[in-house]
Parts: structure tokens; sequence; C-alpha cells
């Protein structure tokens, strides 16, 4: 792997930029491997990333049925936050957000992380006790956690509207510090980039279209491009998990949703961090671009088609106007939708599966990338181990049997 | 947006609707009866379906009565629109 420095980047500015070697090979699927992970978006990639770099195990092939990070991993708004309520959310959250920190210098790729802070707003008593409640459940797990008045708010973000007559009154808000946002589209490719020199196989437009089970044990997957034998089958694939589960014989406690969002023409910086409003649905943030990148709540019906409806981006775009009344003459440059599985208790599934060797990791909803890493890093333990790290234990398919949900409706900030 | 065909008030806007996920889920007969596992399919497994799905809608804003659809995920196109109680039509088979 040829390393990115100022060195490289002069040296390669000299030549035009013509020479730069390709971040990852494109090999053809070999006939077998020891794990397969299917899915190429960030979570598959860094599966695959610490299986070769924690475990050892580099007879990995990712497969991706289109390109790498184009399903919700390039589809979200890049918010990275651990301030979950339950000990367990916060310890893995808490987790990614550690190796998030580290992610840039590891994997010798800019991944332009800019921890400038996540607000989450109150609008009403309620809100304002809940979100007390999680900032003090954040203390005492110690993650960076404090309660902001309306008048330290507004000398934070002073384009928001923290007036008594507003139409979403602002009585208060949560600040993690230590939240931010990184580039979505980076944090694949280093992932890939550093799991492709360790020896991983990443294939393209592969799409896995049946995984063959024989006495209760997962012997390989039928692909786009021919039969791959593998000793273990990790599935991370987001949206379409329910497909895979039915593929191997077993049902899931997911529903796919989309999600929306967009962003706005570049403008300069005006924006300084990130605000969510849980109660309107509407969170923003300014890209280094200088477009405000908004995200919307879930639509309510399932689909699998990438896209949503218009009134739930008009009603985002009321609320964000209500916030801040100084973007009524903004225009929207781009509006696109991805397809969340949504679970029961808005808590994912990372572990292993009723089919011996294929394990599962799901059920993100709509707040996967700030998970990036931390999942990756978990499930490439449980997979490698065949059990599950204590940080992922808790987050099992059987909760839906033996009833101990991990309810984070609170901390998941998009109502679903 | 959807156009979704109320059997009461005819064709409106998705807006006037509420959701009520899938359809044809039976609450048991004698819960006392199950074990955890058939519990927990009962509450939380779902089908999912990629492809021609049965679900529930409301009229929340119109006649307010429930009724079934089956709705393409992947098109969103509208397949049949059936009363409560009634068989699902042909198109809400497929697949099965």
């Amino acid at each position: 792997m040829a390393r990115y420095s100022i060195f490289s980047l002069l040296r390669n500015a000299a030549r035009y930029h013509r020479d730069w070697p390709a971040a990852w090979r494109s090999p053809d699927p070999r006939a077998a491997y020891d794990v397969v992970v299917v899915g190429g978006g960030g979570h598959g990639l860094a599966t695959a990333y610490y299986l070769a770099k924690e475990h050892g195990i580099t007879n990995v092939a990712v497969l991706e049925k289109g390109w790498l990070g184009g399903g919700n991993t390039g589809r979200n708004t890049t918010i990275i936050r651990s301030n979950y309520l339950w000990d367990e959310s916060a310890h893995l959250y808490e987790h990614s957000l550690r190796l998030y920190e580290g992610l840039s210098q590891e994997l010798n790729y800019n991944i332009m992380l800019s921890q400038r802070g996540v607000m989450n707003l109150a609008h009403n008593l309620h809100d304002l006790r809940e979100l007390s409640r999680r900032v003090n459940a954040n203390r005492l797990n110690g993650i960076d956690s404090e309660i902001l008045t309306p008048e330290q708010i507004k000398a934070m973000v002073p384009i928001l509207d923290v007036s008594p007559g507003a139409r979403y009154p602002v009585l208060g808000a949560s600040l993690q510090r230590r939240g931010g946002v990184a580039r979505h589209d980076a944090v694949a490719w280093g992932f890939a980039r550093g799991a492709d020199a360790r020896g991983v196989d990443i294939i393209q437009n592969c799409e896995v279209t049946g995984i063959r089970v024989s006495d209760g044990r997962v012997e390989g997957v039928e692909t786009s491009r021919g039969y791959i034998r593998a000793g273990k089958v990790a599935v991370v694939v987001a949206g379409h998990a329910s497909v895979l589960a039915e593929m191997a014989g077993f049902r899931l406690p997911v529903e796919s949703h989309p999600l929306q969002a967009l962003v706005s023409e570049p403008v300069k910086p005006i924006h300084p961090n990130v605000v969510m409003s849980n109660a309107v649905h509407v969170y923003v943030s300014q890209s280094d671009k200088g477009e405000l990148v908004i995200g919307a709540g879930i639509d309510a019906y399932t689909s699998y088609a990438q896209r949503g409806s218009l009134p739930v981006v008009e009603h985002q775009m009321g609320a964000l106007l209500e916030l801040f009344p100084v973007f009524s003459r903004l225009r929207m440059l781009r509006q696109w939708g991805g397809i969340v599985d949504v679970c029961p208790d808005a808590s994912p599934i990372i572990g292993k599966t009723p089919v011996r060797n294929l394990y599962f990791n799901c059920g993100w909803g709509t707040g996967g990338f700030k998970a990036t890493p931390g999942s990756g890093w978990v499930f490439a333990h449980t997979v490698a181990r065949d059990e599950p790290h204590a940080l992922n234990a808790a987050f099992s398919l059987e909760r839906f049997t033996t009833g101990a949900l991990v309810d984070e409706h609170g901390a998941a900030a998009v109502a679903h | 947006m959807l156009l979704i065909e109320c059997p009461w008030c005819g064709p409106r806007d998705e807006q006037e609707f509420g959701y009520g996920g899938e359809a044809h889920i039976v609450r048991p007969a004698d819960p006392h009866a199950l074990d955890d596992a058939a519990w927990g399919e009962y509450l939380f497994m779902r089908t999912n379906r990629k492809g021609a799905h049965r679900e529930r809608w409301v009229h929340s804003e119109g006649c307010r009565r429930w009724f079934n659809v089956v709705r393409d995920t992947v098109s969103h196109e509208i397949l049949a629109v059936y009363r409560v109680g009634e068989a699902p039509p042909a198109a809400g088979r497929r697949g099965e």
C-alpha cells in the first residue's frame, strides 16, 4: 500500500496526479474463502478490516452488489455521537467514537472527522427532563455530555430562533462536544484500502442471490458471479437484512423504511455545529463545502425503493424554517433516500443466528454511520471467535425472545 | 406521494392516511399457551417483503376506517385494496 503523506502529495502533484495507484485491487472472486462478508458498506468493510487486523483472518472476501459505500454509508447525514441512554448502547457507541478519534491516523486516510459538537434540542418540559436524564446517564458512563440553557445555545448558534414566541420554543439542549461529523465516503474508502492492504478481496458488482445451508450450517453463497464456498458468512446489508435472512430460512424483527435527506446550495460558514431536534424531525449541519446537510424522519411505510414521499421533506423543511428563519431563501440542491432497517427497540442486532457459522449485523435503523468502526470491531470479534464480545452481547437476536430489549427510541433521535 | 384508494372514500393523498404495518398478523387465541419463542414471533418478527406486501392503512383524516392494501415495496405501486375481513386478492398472494 502506498502511504499517503505530504511528500507523496507533492511527488504526485509534480506528475499532474496521473500516477496515483489504485486504493484497492478489484480481483475476481476465488472459489472459497474462510470468511465471506456480504455488504460493502462502511460496516462490512470495517468488519473485514478488523478481521484482518485484530484476528489475523485475511482469507476474506467482501461482496458488494453495487459500489462501495453506495448504500446507507453514502446516504446518511454523517453525524457521529455516543450520547445513548442505556449502558449497553452507551458502551458500544462510545467505543465506536473512540475508534473514530484515531481512525485517520490508523488508516492513513483522512476521514475528515470534525468534532464540532452535537446539540439535541428540548422543546417542552418533558423533552428537557428526558434530555437531563440522558445527560446524567451519559456522564455516569464517562461520556461527555452537558445541558445548555437557551442563552448558551443562542451564544453558540446565533441563527437558531430561541425566542419565547417561537413555534417550537427552545427550553434547553444537550451537548456532546466530542460529537460531530466525518466524511462518510472516506470512512468506507479508508477501511476498504486498509482491508485490501491486508489481503482482503473486495469484489464489487457481485450480488448475493442465495445462501447455501446444509445440516444447519452455512456452506457458501450463490452470487451473480458464481458460487463461493465460505467457512463463515457475515451479513451486513442494512435495508436488505430481511431478504438475506429469508435466503437462510429464518425471520428478523426488522422492517425497512425510507429515510430521506437533502443538501442546500453552498453558503459561507454560518452554522457551527450539529443541531438535532427529536420533536420536529430535523437535524442539520454544514459541510466543509458550505452546503447545509439536513435529515428528516423516516417515511411511515416499508420500502426497498431508496426514495420516499415529498410530504416528509415538506414537513422537515417547515420545521427547519421555524428553527432557523434565516434559511428561508436558501435553495435545496439534492434530495435522496436510503433504506433503513428498523428494529422494534431502535437498537441493532449483532451476533449469531439460528444457522451455524452465519452471523448477522443489522437493524441499525436511522443511526448506523456513527457506529461504523465499533460495529465492524465487535462483529469481527463475533465472527472470529464464534461468540459475541462483551460490548455486543446484549444485541443478540435472542433478545426478541427473552424480552431483554435495549429501548433507544429516545436517543435514536429519528422517531420510528 | 402515494395515491391510495380508500374503499369508502375513493382515491386520496397519502397524507390523509396512517400506516398500520403488516396485515394479517393474528393475535394468538390463548396467549398463555405460547412459549417465549412463539410470543416473540407474534410480537416482533415481520415478513418485511421485498415486492408485493400486504399492509394495513387507516384513513385518519377521512372516514377513519381501517383497510388492507397490497403494495409493491420496490415500485410503490398499489396492486390491490380490500376491506378488513376479506381474503387478500391474488396480487397479494404472489411470492408466498
